[in-house]
C-alpha cells in the first residue's frame, strides 16, 4: 500500500466514524466532537514542529493554550469604565514599572560589567520594582477587585471582535516561550520538559489567582462570538423559510450551522497552518531542523547555529498552540482556568502527536483527531466494558457501583496503554516521518 | 522587642511544617534521583507512583479499621504501610518488566524513556482515579497533636507558642531514619557499592561483573518504597488527593535539580531547600516583625513577598535560578 492510499484510508476510517457518530447518535453531537478534534489537530501541529521538526520536548502546552484563552478575554470582552478609572492607572503604572525593569536588567546583562556586578544590579532591580509594585500596583488590583465582585471586579478587555484574539493568542505564548527557551534550551531536553512543566503550572496559578486580569476562579462567561447565535438563528425569518423548505426541525438546524459556521473557520486555520507547516518541513530549513534533531554535532559543525534554530523553532510551535488555545476558548465562549490540566491538554497532546507519527503533518491531524475521538467516546466505552466485566455481579454491590461511578476514568488507562503500545510495537506512528 | 516569641511564631508557621513537607520532597526526590542516576531518564511517573502506593495503604486502612484495628496514638495507616509497600514495589518491578526492560536493552535515547514514563502516568493516574475516585480521603486517624500551641504557651508562659503533630514527628523523623539507612546502605554495603558503580559508569560496572538487571530492579524497589513513604507521609500529613501529585512532580524534581540530580545527598538536601524557601517566601512576616522591631516600628502591611497562592511557583522559580546560575546543581550531579 503506498503511503497516499494509506492516508485515504485512515482519513476516510475516521470520517466514517464521524458519520457513524452523526447518524447514530446525532449531527450536532458529531459536529462538536469534529470541531474540538480541528482544535487538538492545531495544537498537535505546534507540538508536531517542536517535537518532530527539532526534537525539543514541550511539556508546557497547558500553559500556552491558557495564554491564548486568556487572548480571548483580553481582546473580545467589552471593557469594563468603572474599574479601569478605580484602578487602570495603578496597573498601568506597575506595567510600566515592569517594562523598565526589563530592559534595563537586559541592558545591564548586555554591559560590560562583571558577572557578580550583574548579578547583584538586577537582583537590586528586581526587588526594588517588586516594593513599587507593591505600593501602586495593590491598592488598585484591590480597588478593581471589590468592584462588583459578583458580575465584574476585573478589568475587561478591549472589546474587539474575538478573532483577532487567535493571533495575539500566539503572540503571548511565543512571548512566553521566548523567555523559557531562553533559559532552558542550552541544557538537555528534560530540563526543557520540567521547566516547561513548571512554567504552565505557574501560569495557571497565575490565570487562577490575578483576579483583576481574568476573575480567577470566577470564570469568565458571555465572550462575544465569531459566528451568529442560535436564539438570532431561531427568530430571523430567512432561516425559518430555510428550514420550512427542506423540512429541517429549526432548533436543532440552527445549532447545527452554528457548528458549522466554526468548523469552517477553524478548518480554514488547520489548513493555512498544515499548508505552512509542510512548506516549512519541505524548505532548506525544515531540512536543518532535521539535520540539527538527527546529529546536533554535525549540524554546528556545519556553521548552523543550534541554539537560535531550536529557540525559534520553540517560539514557533508555542504561538501555534496558543492560537489553538485561543481557538478553544472562542469556541466555549467562556475562560474557565480551573479546566486546564496538564493531563488533558498536555500529555494529551503528546499523545496525539506520537501515536500519528512524530515529524510527519498528516500524522499530527490524524493524531489529533482520533485521539479526541477516543477521548471523547471512552466514557460510553468504559461504561461498557466495566458493566460486561462486572455483569456477574449483583445490582447492588458497592464495589461495582463504585467502578461504574469512576468509569469515566477509563480515559487514562485507555491513553496510557495506548501511547505504551504504539511507543513499543510501532514507535513511528500511523503516518511514519517523510510518508 | 521579643524574640522568643518571634522564635516560637517561625517554628511554629515555618520551621516544623517546612520540615515535615522537606522531608516529604526529599523521599520523593531521592526516588526520582535514584531512578535517573541508574536508568538515567526523568521519571514523570513517579508522582502517580507515590499516589499508587498511598491508594493501597488507604485502602488496607480501612479494612483494617472494618475489622476494629488501630495502632493507638499512632495513625493506622502506619500499620499497613509495608503492605503498601509491598504493593508498589511490585507495580514497580512490573513497569519494569513490560515497559522500560524493553527500551534499557534497546539502549533508547532517554527522550523515548520519558514517553514511555508518561504512558505509564496515564495509566497509573487511571487506574487510581478508577479504583479510590477523584475525590478527597483524610485517613489520619491517629493524635493529631503531641502537643498543642495552647499546652506549649501554659509550659513556657510566651504571647505565642508552637505546636507539634504528630505527623510532622512521624514524616522528619522517618526521613531521617530513611536517609540514614539509604546513605549506610549505597557507602557501605557490596549491593550499594554495585549500584553506585553501575551509575557512575554502566560499561565498566558491566566488565566488574556487576549484574544490570538486579541493580536495576534494586532501584526500581528503592525508588517504590521510598515513593509510597513519602506519598503516605503527605496524605497523612494534609490529605490524600488524588489529582495533588501531577503537581507535586514540579517541587520534587525541583528539588533533585537544585540538588544536583543523580546525587542522593543533594535530593535529600534540595527537598529542604525547596519546602522552606516556598513557606519563607509565602509567610506573612507582621507578627513577627511587630514581636522584633522597637514599640511602634511594627509594619502595617502583612509583609508577605508571595501570596500562599503562589506556593507552587516558588519552587519554580528556585529551578530558574539553579538552572541559570549553576546547571549541575549544589552538589554536582549531573547535568540533564
Amino acid at each position: 500500500m503506498s503511503f497516499i492510499q494509506r492516508r485515504i484510508v485512515v482519513f476516510s476510517t475516521f470520517f466514517f466514524a464521524i458519520v457513524l457518530i452523526g447518524l447514530l447518535q446525532s449531527w450536532n453531537v458529531a459536529l462538536g466532537i469534529f470541531n474540538l478534534c480541528l482544535i487538538s489537530a492545531t495544537m498537535a501541529l505546534g507540538v508536531n514542529i517542536q517535537l518532530g521538526y527539532a526534537g525539543i520536548f514541550n511539556a508546557g502546552v497547558m500553559g500556552f493554550a491558557a495564554l491564548g484563552g486568556l487572548a480571548a478575554v483580553l481582546i473580545s470582552y467589552p471593557p469594563v469604565p468603572e474599574t479601569i478609572s478605580l484602578g487602570g492607572a495603578g496597573i498601568l503604572l506597575s506595567a510600566i514599572i515592569i517594562a523598565i525593569t526589563t530592559l534595563a536588567s537586559i541592558f545591564v546583562s548586555r554591559s560590560y560589567l562583571s558577572k557578580l556586578y550583574k548579578r547583584i544590579t538586577i537582583f537590586a532591580f528586581i526587588l526594588i520594582s517588586l516594593f513599587l509594585i507593591n505600593i501602586y500596583g495593590s491598592p488598585a488590583v484591590e480597588k478593581i477587585e471589590s468592584f462588583e465582585p459578583a458580575a465584574s471586579g476585573f478589568l475587561g478587555g478591549f472589546g474587539l471582535p474575538i478573532i483577532f484574539s487567535w493571533v495575539v493568542g500566539g503572540v503571548f505564548a511565543g512571548l512566553v516561550a521566548f523567555v523559557i527557551g531562553k533559559i532552558t534550551l542550552g541544557l538537555r531536553s528534560d530540563y526543557l520538559a520540567i521547566a516547561t512543566l513548571g512554567i504552565a503550572e505557574v501560569i495557571i496559578y497565575i490565570l487562577k489567582n490575578e483576579d483583576w486580569l481574568t476573575r480567577g476562579v470566577k470564570n469568565v462567561n458571555g465572550l462575544p462570538r465569531p459566528v451568529p447565535y442560535e436564539i438570532r438563528l431561531q427568530e430571523s425569518t430567512w432561516f425559518i423559510d430555510f428550514c420550512e423548505r427542506y423540512n429541517f426541525p429549526v432548533v436543532e438546524s440552527s445549532s447545527i450551522l452554528v457548528k458549522l459556521c466554526y468548523c469552517s473557520l477553524f478548518l480554514a486555520v488547520v489548513t493555512i497552518l498544515f499548508i505552512m507547516s509542510e512548506i516549512a518541513l519541505k524548505s532548506p530549513w525544515g531540512r536543518m531542523m532535521r539535520a540539527i534533531r538527527d546529529n546536533e554535532i554535525s549540524a554546528r559543525a556545519m556553521g548552523k547555529n543550534v541554539k537560535a534554530r531550536h529557540l525559534e523553532i520553540f517560539i514557533l510551535g508555542s504561538a501555534i498552540i496558543g492560537l489553538a488555545g485561543a481557538m478553544l476558548t472562542t469556541l466555549e465562549g467562556q475562560f474557565t482556568p480551573t479546566t486546564y490540566q496538564p493531563l488533558r491538554f498536555t500529555f494529551t497532546v503528546w499523545v496525539m502527536v506520537i501515536i500519528g507519527g512524530t515529524g510527519n503533518n498528516y500524522g499530527s491531524i490524524i493524531g489529533g483527531f482520533i485521539v479526541w475521538l477516543l477521548w471523547v467516546e471512552a466514557e460510553p466505552i468504559g461504561l461498557y466494558l466495566v458493566e460486561l466485566i462486572t455483569s456477574p455481579l449483583n445490582e447492588t454491590n458497592p464495589f461495582r457501583i463504585q467502578l461504574l461511578t469512576n468509569a469515566a476514568h477509563m480515559r487514562y488507562i485507555m491513553m496510557g496503554i495506548l501511547l505504551l503500545l504504539v511507543l513499543r510495537f510501532s514507535p513511528k506512528g500511523i503516518f511514519p516521518e517523510g510518508k | 522587642m521579643d524574640y522568643l516569641n518571634a522564635l516560637a511564631l517561625i517554628t511554629n508557621y515555618i520551621l516544623l511544617p517546612g520540615l515535615t513537607y522537606g522531608s516529604q520532597l526529599a523521599l520523593g526526590a531521592l526516588g526520582v534521583t535514584l531512578i535517573y542516576a541508574v536508568l538515567r531518564f526523568s521519571n514523570f511517573a513517579h508522582g502517580e507512583i507515590m499516589s499508587f502506593g498511598t491508594m493501597v495503604c488507604i485502602l488496607f486502612t480501612w479494612l483494617g479499621q472494618s475489622y476494629g484495628i488501630n495502632f493507638g496514638f499512632l495513625p493506622t495507616a502506619l500499620l499497613f504501610l509495608p503492605i503498601a509497600i509491598l504493593f508498589s514495589v511490585i507495580y514497580c518491578i512490573l513497569l519494569e518488566k513490560t515497559v522500560f526492560s524493553y527500551y534499557r536493552t534497546k539502549k533508547s535515547d532517554p527522550i523515548v524513556f520519558l514517553i514511555a514514563s508518561i504512558g505509564v502516568m496515564f495509566f497509573t493516574a487511571g487506574l487510581i482515579r478508577f479504583i479510590i475516585g477523584p475525590s478527597d480521603q483524610s485517613f489520619n486517624d491517629g493524635v493529631r497533636f503531641l502537643f498543642t500551641v495552647r499546652d506549649f504557651k501554659n509550659f513556657t508562659g510566651l504571647n505565642e507558642g508552637f505546636g507539634l503533630k504528630t505527623t510532622q514527628a512521624i514524616s522528619v523523623i522517618t526521613t531521617m531514619a530513611l536517609c540514614f539507612l539509604l546513605f549506610w546502605f549505597l557507602n557501605k554495603t557490596r549491593t550499594g557499592k554495585s549500584m553506585r558503580a553501575f551509575s557512575d559508569n554502566e560499561d565498566l560496572a558491566l566488565l566488574s561483573g556487576i549484574d544490570p538487571n538486579k541493580v536495576v530492579l534494586l532501584t526500581w524497589v528503592i525508588a517504590g518504597g521510598l515513593a509510597t513513604f513519602a506519598g503516605v507521609l503527605y496524605g497523612l500529613d494534609k490529605v490524600y488527593k488524588p489529582f495533588i501529585f501531577l503537581q507535586m512532580l514540579l517541587p520534587i524534581f525541583s528539588a533533585a535539580i537544585v540538588g544536583g540530580v543523580g546525587n542522593p545527598l543533594g535530593a535529600f538536601v534540595g527537598g529542604y531547600i525547596i519546602a522552606l524557601s516556598e513557606l519563607f517566601v509565602t509567610f506573612a512576616y507582621k507578627k513577627v516583625l511587630g514581636y522584633i522591631l522597637p514599640e511602634g516600628l511594627g509594619p502595617d502591611s502583612m509583609m508577605q513577598f508571595l501570596s500562599t497562592d503562589y506556593k507552587f511557583a516558588v519552587s519554580f522559580i528556585i529551578l530558574v535560578i539553579v538552572l541559570i546560575l549553576r546547571p549541575t546543581g549544589i552538589f554536582s550531579g549531573k547535568t540533564l
